[in-house]
């Protein structure tokens, strides 16, 4: 057989990269271990949250799947940072851990020259530094001109409780244990990572009168630019909020060294911001207390996940930790927490296209390329299956820039800074964040999912029509302008705003910080959606700041224009400090400005660089 | 870059010694080439060698030779030092031996420029070195030295380190929303720590004012009507004939400028024509100079004569210097006296006959500028016009924070105020770590699932 495509792995990443590479038009084969594990999600039953809510918007701007099968497949849905700025506000759903691999599948199994196959991938087929193919487990050869490995954790994992280490995946799947050497014998370095799961508990034993209630927002919302809401508010599910106590940390510190962590039974490198309860417990002696979150994992079975109590102790100590908490005395745990340690490949070794640099039509996307959580590697998936695919047609690859997209600052990171743990994505991570917003994600993307064809028209027509609708608005706040009746003096005086001068545009009256559109709605005369005058409304009260960030994008955009040659000689440019010279050689940026963003590479190598280009190339500057 | 290259060290003319820096890959090989007294080539690093320079045989200077090999000389490339008698002709003649050889002559401030270019100093450091070199009195050498030890690098540090921490607190804010582990910040919380960063940038900057008074100096204009006596005075501050100091009015047509230190701090001082209306075209340009110093010049000291009344000239110019930090000298008090004027703090009688009041004068500007209180140990200025104009920079953003938090703009957005400043900070010491901010999240708060 043979494929144009062959994507590796049917989590978040494979899914949209199969997906995306098979409506590119390449005919495209998506292998998976378990076909039931397809979009499975092993960890936190939720999509979306803080940077991640924007990243799911960014991904179905692009054409991805993510939001659109979220939107389906979810029972509570809340506006993180409600009351904060808009740059900072973010989608996250409570998704149904039974119905969001179920809608992807059946979507996968809808999508025109997609073929899904279960296997297990042992080794790659490699001529001249170019994929050609892979084998199977019972060693079945399969033919390619691109690949996509999305293994996730499943490269030579061991799941950890305690001193007990059993080799295999999650859910007990098997785990491939010949890729990861095959993988490094082609010249990819390979790092130990590590990761967590909290442990699960059976609903009906727990005692809901002790904890207090999380409910969903009494406003509706969706992922995808292009749905309706397919929820209904009042049929939300609720989480709870629990907190450990003294007895919990008691026992934690009292059994600390059963840990596997801190047993020193684990050689992966964890993620901090994912710290598991032993973590946090050691780390911050003085807290008295820990938030946890109980979220129902599906409306389908009744288990429950404790958010905020990974941990890698063994069973026994587990009941006892659960059971010290208020509200889960006598609550039954169904699944223990566990570490898993797996495989991952430096991502240094990645173009910003996610083809490595090792090996010719080889993509990486997920987490083994590092990062951690669905929504990351979703985006990954999607942008290794678009840059599959228009490699495959000779085009440019498509890479999205730092003040594009959050996508854009994912991969740079991943690519320029490496990691040494799992990657998350952090609204901190986006210097130019207010412009990343959740609110305009089609605005800054559809029009390059148009060229790139990853959108249908329909998509297409959505974000035209948005577009002309805002268009409409700030023709109609500008040329409005306020005349002074008695009716509106007595509107201003009852809030005690300053009435304005007659004749004030609309327009003019929003940039006070105190004028909404909620103040406005009478003078209002046409219609227009909420999202539509959000949009507006924050163009125009943030106009300064959004100019601001705007002015540091054009110098950062100076950078990124002065390319470096790819044939570049690190070792002809004399005076680099060896730790730069080592990096930059490694590395070997696009740019003066992705090279600024090494870290270990300092300002003064960066004028140096800057000056041999001009030397040498003259074109730089 | 590979070129070696030389220039004179220590200013021309000046002292006996002089010494003539050479830097690159052949720096030991060409004053091998005009040495003899050992083979340079084969001695050890960091050794002093005496001998001779030459010249076909003839020896032109007893000298002693500094030979540096790289990298750990301020360049990081091999430096030889030649110390070799100061004066012109000779060291000059080595100088042209050396370029004869093989360098190339230095450009102002090249070795310093390698030193940056090849990483053994930072930006900060490299523009403190310049102003090592260029130092004139004991305060700026000191001043320069402590910005190349890297004081003021600390203190920008340390402040930058505070605006990381409140930036920190908000990004956890925004990422963890629903976990109480870290304190939300608000308006109210922000506002009084953006004014501790606030209070801590006017310092910086205050200092930076009494940095460039040690670096530049004040300039110091004697104005009067004519031969009120303001050439002897300068004559008697400094002790010697500068100025040309005749009986006849009108004398001093152009501006007479010359220097002297009070407590190290420099001087300038700035004899200026007699001011008074004339039809003489060559003082006529001296009197408008006259007054474009008036405007440029940090003190003026007025000039009277104690034994003529006050004239409408006088009037007029105690008018215009009202506005300026000024003093006034009230000179012939050993004839009789005919001026009357209220006495009050910026008067200072005397005469220069006898040098009465000349002591008095010179407390009296010490006392104007705090002179006395400038230590040495806290010189932990900035110095420059980029490095001041960039503190300037964040002190704006930080007024512009406060002033946008009564519009009641979200504290996330307000954050961008602080990253400007944490970035113009990062500049001013040549410093960026983007990375340093998720560290800091992570050890600083407890968060995650």
């Amino acid at each position: 057989m043979k494929y144009e495509v062959i994507v590796v792995g049917g989590g978040h990443a494979g899914c949209e990269a199969a997906h995306m590479a098979a409506f590119l038009g390449k005919k495209t084969l998506l292998i998976t271990m378990n076909k039931k594990n397809i979009a499975d999600m092993p960890c936190n039953p939720s999509i979306g949250g803080t940077a991640k809510g924007v990243i799911v918007r960014d991904i179905d701007a692009l054409g991805g799947l993510m939001g659109k099968i979220a939107d389906e497949s979810h029972f509570q849905m809340k506006m993180l940072n409600s009351k904060k700025g808009p740059a900072v506000q973010s989608l996250r759903c409570q998704a149904d851990k039974t119905t969001y691999p179920k809608n992807m599948l059946k979507r996968l199994e809808n999508t025109n020259n997609l073929t899904i196959q279960e296997g297990l991938v042992e080794n790659l087929i490699v001529e001249e530094n170019k994929i050609k193919g892979i084998i199977l487990a019972n060693n079945e050869k399969i033919e390619c001109d691109a690949l996509i490995l999305t293994t996730g954790t499943y490269l030579k994992s061991n799941i950890l409780r305690g001193a007990v280490s059993i080799e295999g995946g999650p859910h007990g799947e098997g785990r491939s244990n010949h890729l990861s050497d095959n993988l490094k014998s082609l010249g990819f370095t390979i790092q130990r990572l590590k990761t967590g799961t909290p442990p699960r508990i059976k609903a009906d034993s727990i005692d809901f009168s002790k904890c207090s209630i999380e409910e969903g927002d009494k406003k509706y919302y969706t992922f995808s630019h292009d749905d309706k809401p397919k929820y209904k508010i009042e049929e939300q599910q609720n989480c709870y909020l629990i907190y450990t106590n003294q007895e919990t940390h008691q026992i934690i510190l009292d059994n600390l060294d059963k840990s596997s962590m801190y047993g020193g039974y684990v050689t992966g490198v964890g993620p901090r911001y994912c710290p598991s309860i032993e973590d946090k417990i050691v780390r911050f002696k003085d807290k008295e207390r820990h938030q946890l979150f109980l979220e129902p994992e599906s409306l389908y079975y009744d288990e429950w996940y404790i958010q905020g109590f990974s941990t890698s102790m063994p069973e026994e100590v587990q009941e006892r930790m659960v059971h010290s908490l208020k509200g889960l005395e006598r609550a039954v745990i169904t699944k223990y927490a566990y570490a898993i340690e797996y495989d991952a490949i430096d991502p240094l070794q990645l173009k910003p296209s996610l083809e490595t640099k090792i090996v010719e039509n080889l993509f990486t996307a997920g987490q083994i390329n590092g990062t951690s959580g669905y929504e990351e590697a979703a985006a990954q998936g999607l942008i290794a299956g678009i840059n599959a695919a228009r490699k495959l047609d000779n085009q440019e690859p498509f890479i999205l820039k730092r003040n594009e997209s959050y996508i854009g600052v994912l991969i740079d990171d991943l690519v320029t800074k490496g990691t040494k743990e799992p990657y998350r994505m952090l609204t901190s991570r986006a210097e130019y964040r207010l412009l990343l917003r959740h609110d305009n994600a089609d605005l800054r993307l559809r029009g390059y999912a148009h060229e790139l064809g990853t959108i249908t028209n329909e998509m297409y027509q959505n974000y035209l029509n948005r577009v002309q609708k805002i268009k409409e608005l700030n023709e109609f706040l500008n040329s409005t302008k306020l005349e002074i009746t008695e009716e509106i003096e007595t509107k201003f005086e009852e809030q005690n705003f300053t009435l304005p001068l007659n004749k004030t545009s609309l327009k003019e009256l929003l940039k006070r910080p105190e004028i909404t559109f909620e103040f406005l709605d009478s003078l209002l005369t046409i219609p227009f959606e909420e999202d539509i005058k959000e949009i507006v409304s924050i163009a125009i009260k943030y106009d300064g700041y959004i100019k601001k960030t705007e002015k540091e994008i054009e110098k950062m955009l100076k950078l990124e224009e002065k390319q470096i040659p790819k044939d570049i000689d690190y070792k002809k440019i004399k005076n680099l400090a060896s730790e730069a010279r080592v990096k930059l050689e490694r590395i070997r940026p696009i740019s003066i400005g992705q090279a600024a963003r090494i870290s270990g590479v300092n300002p003064a190598d960066i004028s140096i660089l800057a000056i041999y280009l001009k030397k040498e190339y003259g074109k730089n500057e | 870059m590979e070129d070696t290259i030389a220039a004179i060290s220590t200013s021309l003319g000046v002292g006996a010694i002089s010494i003539i820096r050479v830097s690159g890959s052949n720096a030991i090989s060409i004053v091998n080439k005009i040495f003899r007294g050992c083979d340079l080539t084969k001695v050890a690093s960091h050794t002093i060698h005496y001998g001779f320079i030459v010249e076909k045989e003839e020896q032109i200077d007893e000298v002693l030779v500094s030979v540096m090999l790289s990298p750990k000389t301020f360049t990081t490339e091999d430096i030889v030092e030649i110390n070799c008698h100061g004066g012109i002709a000779t060291t000059n003649k080595i100088l042209e031996l050396l370029l004869e050889n093989g360098c190339r002559l230095a450009e102002p401030g090249e070795f310093t420029k390698r030193a940056f270019l090849n990483g053994r100093i930072s930006l900060l450091e490299a523009e403190s070195v310049s102003d090592l070199i260029e130092a004139k009195s004991e305060k700026q050498r000191s001043m320069a030295l402590s910005g190349v030890s890297g004081r003021t690098t600390n203190l920008v540090r340390e402040l930058r380190d505070k605006i990381l921490d409140v930036i920190a607190n908000i990004e956890v804010n925004i990422d963890y929303p629903e976990y109480e582990d870290a304190i939300e910040i608000t308006h109210e919380n922000l506002k009084g720590k953006v004014e501790d960063i606030q209070k801590d940038l006017e310092l910086l900057l205050k200092n930076s004012k009494v940095g460039k008074l040690i670096k530049s100096g004040i300039d110091v204009a004697l104005i009067g009507r004519p031969n009120v006596g303001k050439s002897s005075i300068l004559n008697a501050l400094l002790n010697e004939e500068k100025a040309i100091v005749t009986d006849i009015s009108g004398t001093t047509r152009d501006v007479i400028e010359a220097k002297m230190t009070l407590n190290g701090i420099p001087i300038n001082l700035m004899d200026t024509a007699g001011i008074r209306a004339t039809d003489d075209v060559v003082e006529k340009i001296g009197v408008d100079k006259s007054k474009q110093i008036i405007e440029s010049a940090d003190l003026i000291i007025l000039v009277l004569n104690n034994n003529e009344e006050l004239t409408d000239e006088d009037k007029e110019l105690l008018e215009q210097i009202k506005e300026k930090n000024h003093l006034i000298f009230i000179n012939k008090t050993d004839l009789e006296e005919k001026l009357f004027l209220k006495q009050n703090e910026h008067i200072v009688k005397g005469n220069t006959k006898e040098l009465n009041g000349l002591e008095e004068l010179k407390q009296k500007i010490m006392e104007l500028y705090h002179l006395d209180k400038i230590q040495e140990k806290d010189l932990t200025y900035l110095s420059n016009v980029r490095q001041i104009d960039l503190v300037k920079k964040s002190l704006a953003s930080m007024n512009k924070l406060l002033e946008d938090m009564k519009e009641n703009i979200p504290v996330d957005m307000l954050e961008i105020h602080l990253r400007e400043t944490f970035d113009n900070l990062g500049l001013l010491i040549g410093e960026t770590y983007e990375d340093e901010l998720i560290d800091k999240l992570f050890k600083n708060f407890c968060l995650g699932k």
